[in-house]
């Protein structure tokens, strides 16, 4: 909760129609303070046009966007205050040079963070390069040199699109750890990625975006907990284990892996396979439980509404 | 924090301008065309002695710039007002910096506003380029003598330095319709070459209107008629219809694309990359 009570960030309902093409179909989102939450999607799944809407630079169709309790459909630019970020690349004057751009967007939010530009600069990193024309910088500089533009409002909620887009290994390390550092500081981050390592690193909420419509949103934790456990055995005779655990109806999508099957099934079905497994004579080397990436969950989620 | 204001905008798209080439090549272009008006003369007999305040040439380097500014009037002062007026939109749009700026602390209606003045601005620089490269190549050429008006009356040096200016900002009203007309075009097409080409078009179908129909009526009430609204200035008793009407009609032809042009920008969606 903000110091006014409300939440940094909440959707309801939110739908905006392209002619026939539905790019977001009545999402509900939520972002607490101190989330670091994920915004998951395909391309076009509609995260961008969701972004564009909660920041005001889009009308939705139906639903209302709240940015720490203000409209940003009608009460732009106070509903903005205390909120930074970007969506798809930060672009800039190329004509201009890295700190004349930085004074231009210090200067539109009135003039107080001047200040800080030498400071975001070199957080940055782009203060031996802070007097060059943007239009000679590098798409990963860009990107720094919108995360520094962002921080210059000193933001209580960070959007940020894709911030990684275009940063070699190590920028993509310190971009990442940049971020967790904000968070820890008290900041509140919405950040939208293709990239589920990036999500599974640094988010602790998520919402998966898919065709329009958000099919999951909740804690990280809990997605991984509400995946149906899946465990992989080895044993000392593989066609006999195979077909015990065909011949139990609780299993679930059997499947072999090299030397290995893997199955889903509940904790006790686990536990009654073992001992039959066991009663037939076979020795097990292993049965352990496999904990599901984000990857394969996003694509359960995404691919079944898509099939 | 201080909230920005207008003021904070148009400093800013001051600074832009300054930044970028093309605006010195309209600037550079206004103060060369005179300069040029006199090297060629300077090579042959004639002139156009026909134009407004033609006559004087050869005689008084006070009219040089006036004269050029009746050439510039039929094509060249529209289209560089065009270049700037039309792009300043449009170019946020292609360049996808004008989602960067609608998420800072500044209205809408200020960034507008403060595109708007740099518009004029840009106007007035081009025109006082124009007039003093004009009256100092003049100057140098033919000397500060006396003007004969366009009554054949005889005013001195002094007096009609002072109507030249009078009469630049007479002639800037109507061009800063022309830049209003094309900021409309730059927000509602989001293309700048559209908004220059169709602001440049808008300019030019009136010169065409008003050579074509032949009714004084309607014809002093189209834009091209009042950038020739100066030439009440010129004559004794000075003639102020003209001048007064060129005030009020452009003041029309200015409102009513701005105000267009407003309502456009608060409510638009601001499209993706």
């Amino acid at each position: 909760m903000s110091a006014n009570g409300a939440v940094p960030l909440e959707g309801r309902g939110l739908r905006r129609r392209y002619g026939h093409v539905v790019a977001v179909d009545g999402i509900d989102l939520t972002v607490h303070a101190g989330d670091i939450y994920g915004f998951l999607g395909p391309n076009g799944a509609g995260k961008t046009t969701a972004m564009r809407i909660l920041l005001g630079l889009l009308r939705p169709d139906a639903g209302t966007a709240r940015l720490f309790g203000r409209d940003p459909q009608h009460e732009l630019p106070e509903a903005l205050e205390g909120v930074a970020g970007f969506v798809e690349t930060p672009h800039f004057y190329p004509y201009l040079s890295g700190r004349t751009n930085m004074e231009l967007f210090a200067a539109f939010d009135g003039g107080d963070g001047r200040g800080r530009i030498d400071e975001l600069l070199e957080l940055v990193e782009l203060r031996d390069r802070s007097d060059d024309r943007v239009g000679g910088y590098s798409q990963g500089m860009r990107q720094r040199l919108g995360l520094a533009v962002s921080l210059l409002r000193d933001p209580k909620l960070l959007i940020l699109d894709e911030p990684t887009n275009g940063l070699d290994p190590a920028g993509i390390r310190d971009m990442r750890g940049l971020i967790r550092r904000l968070a820890g500081e008290g900041m509140t981050v919405f950040l939208s990625s293709h990239l589920l390592a990036e999500v599974e690193e640094l988010c602790t909420r998520v919402a998966i975006i898919n065709q329009g419509r958000i099919v999951y949103e909740g804690a990280l934790a809990e997605l991984h907990a509400s995946a149906a456990p899946r465990y992989r055995l080895r044993t000392t005779d593989h066609e006999r284990a195979r077909q015990i655990c065909a011949g139990e109806p609780r299993v679930r999508e059997l499947a072999g892996d090299g030397d290995a099957l893997t199955f889903i099934a509940d904790e006790q079905t686990v536990v009654d396979l073992s001992r039959r497994l066991i009663g037939a004579g076979l020795g097990i080397s292993a049965l352990v439980p496999e904990t599901a990436t984000l990857e394969s969950l996003f694509f359960q989620l995404t691919e079944s509404q898509t099939g | 924090m201080s909230g920005p204001t207008t003021l904070t905008a148009y400093r800013w798209e001051l600074r832009k301008l300054a930044s970028q080439k093309r605006t010195y090549i309209g600037i550079g272009a206004a103060a060369l065309l005179p300069i040029l008006f006199v090297v060629v003369m300077a090579f042959q007999k004639g002139g156009p002695y026909d134009a407004p305040l033609g006559h004087n040439l050869r005689h008084t380097g006070i009219a040089l710039a006036l004269v050029v500014l009746t050439f510039a009037s039929r094509f060249g002062a529209q289209l560089v007002t065009a270049l700037v007026a039309g792009d300043i939109v449009a170019s946020e749009d292609a360049g996808n910096t004008l989602k960067m700026i609608l998420t800072r602390s500044l209205k809408r209606s200020q960034i507008l506003a403060g595109k708007t003045l740099a518009s004029v601005t840009y106007v007035i620089a081009l025109l006082t380029a124009l007039l003093v490269a004009g009256l100092v190549s003049g100057l140098i050429a033919w000397g500060y003598n006396p003007v004969t008006n366009l009554s054949h009356e005889r005013i001195s040096a002094t007096h009609a330095l002072g109507l030249s200016f009078a009469a630049l900002g007479v002639f800037a009203v109507p061009l800063v319709a022309v830049a209003a007309f094309a900021i409309f075009l730059s927000v509602a097409t989001r293309n700048s070459a559209a908004a220059i080409v169709g602001a440049l078009v808008y300019a030019l179908a009136q010169e065409a209107l008003a050579a074509l129909v032949h009714l004084d009526l309607f014809k002093h009430y189209l834009l091209s008629d009042q950038l020739d609204g100066w030439h009440g200035l010129f004559q004794t008793p000075t003639y102020w219809t003209p001048v007064i009407r060129a005030i009020w009609v452009s003041a029309i032809f200015t409102a009513v694309p701005l105000a267009a042009a407003f309502a456009l920008f608060l409510r638009r969606d601001v499209a993706g990359e």
